[in-house]
């Protein structure tokens, strides 16, 4: 199997989705997804991610007017069985009256694959998601990892165009969660195939993702590069829910942002009077008072270990979240300065 | 008192009912079969004697025939049922789960309306092609009486089944490649299989052993409950009745254990 062997290219134009009911899920979108590449839709429940995905695997028609294009050719018409699309659900949606392995070939099955060859596509595949001796097993005889194992290789058995996931790791525990996170991306590099994937977590998103399509209430808000959205969302809404966001709003005077605890430079050519900025919480760097642009007070610590979270009052409009080195000393009702470099500054559109 | 002897006191009302009304009835049946002039010998009589074999065949066809085009026609209806959602839907289930509230007599009435000599079937052939179908009062009435009660009973339990059935497994199938056929016979029909058990069974007791319809029908239908009914009350032969009342429970027990068992793997595995 080479890399990049058997991957399509996806084209969704001005694909929206009213349900029978009146519910608008999803406003004329458009996206062009490349060979090869892992897309991540991203965004809190109810914002049209499941939509998207599902009118791409072809179990949900576009409104009138959406089309879907594989590799240029439109496919809208197609129902999902002829779509060639390998798909991870939630659930695993494994077959419960077969085997692991059974599961696994059972789409080489449909397609009449030869006995022989299926049984070495099954080996192969048991072989790279790591289930070796599993094969005989019934389904509620495994494990949710397992599951999701064997969720994946059956999808990737008949080389899909393109591999859609549904929040595949939403319902295994944390731990596991992280692990499956890392041998998940490694497997999907692997294959090279153009992959779909649904989440509403940030932090698999940043990991899994060439791209990641932020969505909210039905729409796109947001497509970048994991770093791209990271460091320079678009709006109030993208900045919070990726990742933790310390938001400013107030008075701005010669490009300075006027603040309870100081003057904090923002550099760059500001001439509005007023302005929302977002700041990260690991791009604050916690000073000697007096040292910093901005002075405050320390309301509470967390420690998780490999840093610290620091709330500090009195600095700006709101408590500000500090993420600080976890060698540093500091306890509640400590006063302490807090120097914020302007590049860590990010001025968002100012909303109603 | 300890929270073991309060479980058994709580169990003691059951006890009592069983004892009283099921097993000692049973076992003085049991013996009351084996006190006709052959002793024990009279069960045998149910498998040697031509005409008591010929009966038992017969009721066994009849259940089996009935339990097959029950589950076909209401799992296709339930299934439909379910699944859709169209105008009048309501009404339709309701009118299909009526004849549950019916009893023997009253649909062996209504066969006799449809098949009798004086039916609405007879009365249309009679002006199609001059002839007259009547059936309502043969194992075929017998056949249609037992299908329209136990279709209600198993398209709510096929509906309650299909509810319950997961589609993103469907939708699984279907990524993979299964067209609308694949799918059901892949996973819709494996995962209903409990189901299909479970009513299957009681549509196949209740047509081994009912009586009130085909009391209603005629008194020489061949079926077992009226052979137990004609030696027991015409003939007095109470050995013999009671031997084929024990042997028609055994018989029935027999078939849905060893249905139970063919189904088990397929039960367990969709369980």
């Amino acid at each position: 199997m080479s890399p990049a062997s058997h991957g399509v290219s996806v084209r969704i134009d001005g694909c929206g989705k009213t349900f029978a009911d009146g519910t608008r899920a999803l406003d004329p979108a458009t996206l062009d997804i490349a060979r090869g590449e892992t897309l991540v839709l991203l965004g809190p429940s109810g914002c049209g991610k499941t939509t998207m995905l599902r009118i791409i695997a072809g179990l949900e028609a576009p409104d009138p007017g959406g089309s879907v294009l594989f590799d240029g050719k439109d496919v809208t018409s197609l129902p999902i069985e002829r779509r060639n699309v390998g798909m991870v659900f939630q659930s695993y949606a494994l077959f419960p009256n077969m085997t692991v392995a059974d599961n696994i070939g059972y789409g080489l099955k449909i397609r009449g694959v030869a006995r022989d060859e299926r049984a070495a596509r099954v080996a192969e595949l048991v072989a790279l998601t790591n289930i070796t001796g599993l094969e005989n097993r019934r389904i509620d005889q495994l494990s949710g990892g397992q599951r999701q194992r064997v969720a994946l290789a059956r999808a990737v058995a008949i080389r899909p165009g393109i591999l859609l996931l549904d929040e595949p790791l939403t319902a295994l525990d944390a731990a596991l969660r992280d692990r499956l996170r890392g041998e998940l991306n490694r497997l999907l590099r692997a294959l090279g195939i153009t992959t779909i994937y649904v989440t509403h977590d940030q932090a698999e998103a940043m990991e899994l993702g060439d791209r990641i399509v932020v969505m909210r209430k039905g729409g796109i808000a947001q497509i970048g590069s994991p770093r791209e959205i990271y460091f320079a969302p678009k709006d109030r809404f993208v900045a919070e829910f990726v990742g933790a966001a310390n938001i400013v709003e107030a008075p701005m005077e010669k490009g300075e942002l006027i603040l309870p605890g100081g003057r904090l430079p923002v550099g760059g050519e500001t001439t509005t009077a007023r302005a929302t900025l977002m700041i990260r919480p690991e791009s604050i760097r916690v000073v000697d008072t007096g040292a910093g642009s901005l002075a405050g007070i320390i309301d509470a610590v967390s420690f998780v270990g490999d840093r610290q979270r620091l709330v500090v009052s009195g600095a700006s409009t709101k408590p500000l979240n500090v993420d600080a080195p976890n060698t540093i000393q500091a306890k509640a009702g400590d006063r302490i300065g807090l120097s914020i470099p302007p590049e860590a500054l990010r001025i968002l559109p100012s909303e109603d | 008192m300890s929270q073991k002897s309060f479980v058994w006191l709580c169990l003691l009302p059951l006890a009592v009912v069983t004892t009283a009304f099921f097993l000692l009835p049973m076992g003085r049946l049991v013996i009351a079969g084996a006190e006709g002039p052959h002793g024990f010998a009279g069960y045998l009589a149910i498998l040697t004697e031509s005409r008591y074999r010929a009966t038992l065949i017969n009721t066994v066809l009849l259940a089996a025939a009935t339990t097959i085009v029950t589950l076909l026609v209401a799992t296709i209806a339930g299934m439909f049922l379910q699944r859709h959602r169209f105008p009048g839907r309501a009404v339709l289930i309701a009118m299909l789960t009526f004849p549950l509230a019916f009893p023997g007599v009253v649909v062996g009435f209504m066969i006799i309306l449809l098949a009798g000599r004086q039916g609405l079937i007879g009365d249309l052939s009679n002006r199609l092609f001059g002839e007259k179908i009547v059936f309502a009062y043969s194992i075929y009435g017998l056949f249609l009486g037992y299908l329209y009660f136990s279709i209600p009973r198993v398209i709510l339990t096929i509906m309650a089944a299909v509810q319950k059935l997961d589609v993103s497994l469907e939708e699984a199938a279907r990524s993979l490649g299964a067209g609308p056929w694949a799918v059901q016979r892949d996973v819709v029909l494996p995962a209903l299989a409990p189901a299909f058990v479970a009513s299957g069974a009681i549509a196949f007791a209740t047509a081994m052993g009912a009586f009130g319809t085909a009391f209603t029908l005629a008194t020489n239908i061949d079926v077992l409950p009226m052979l137990i009914y004609t030696e027991f009350t015409l003939a007095a032969n109470f050995a013999t009745s009671a031997a084929l009342s024990v042997g028609l429970g055994l018989i029935t027990w027999l078939i849905l254990a060893l249905a139970r068992s063919f189904s088990g793997s397929a039960v367990a595995a969709a369980g």
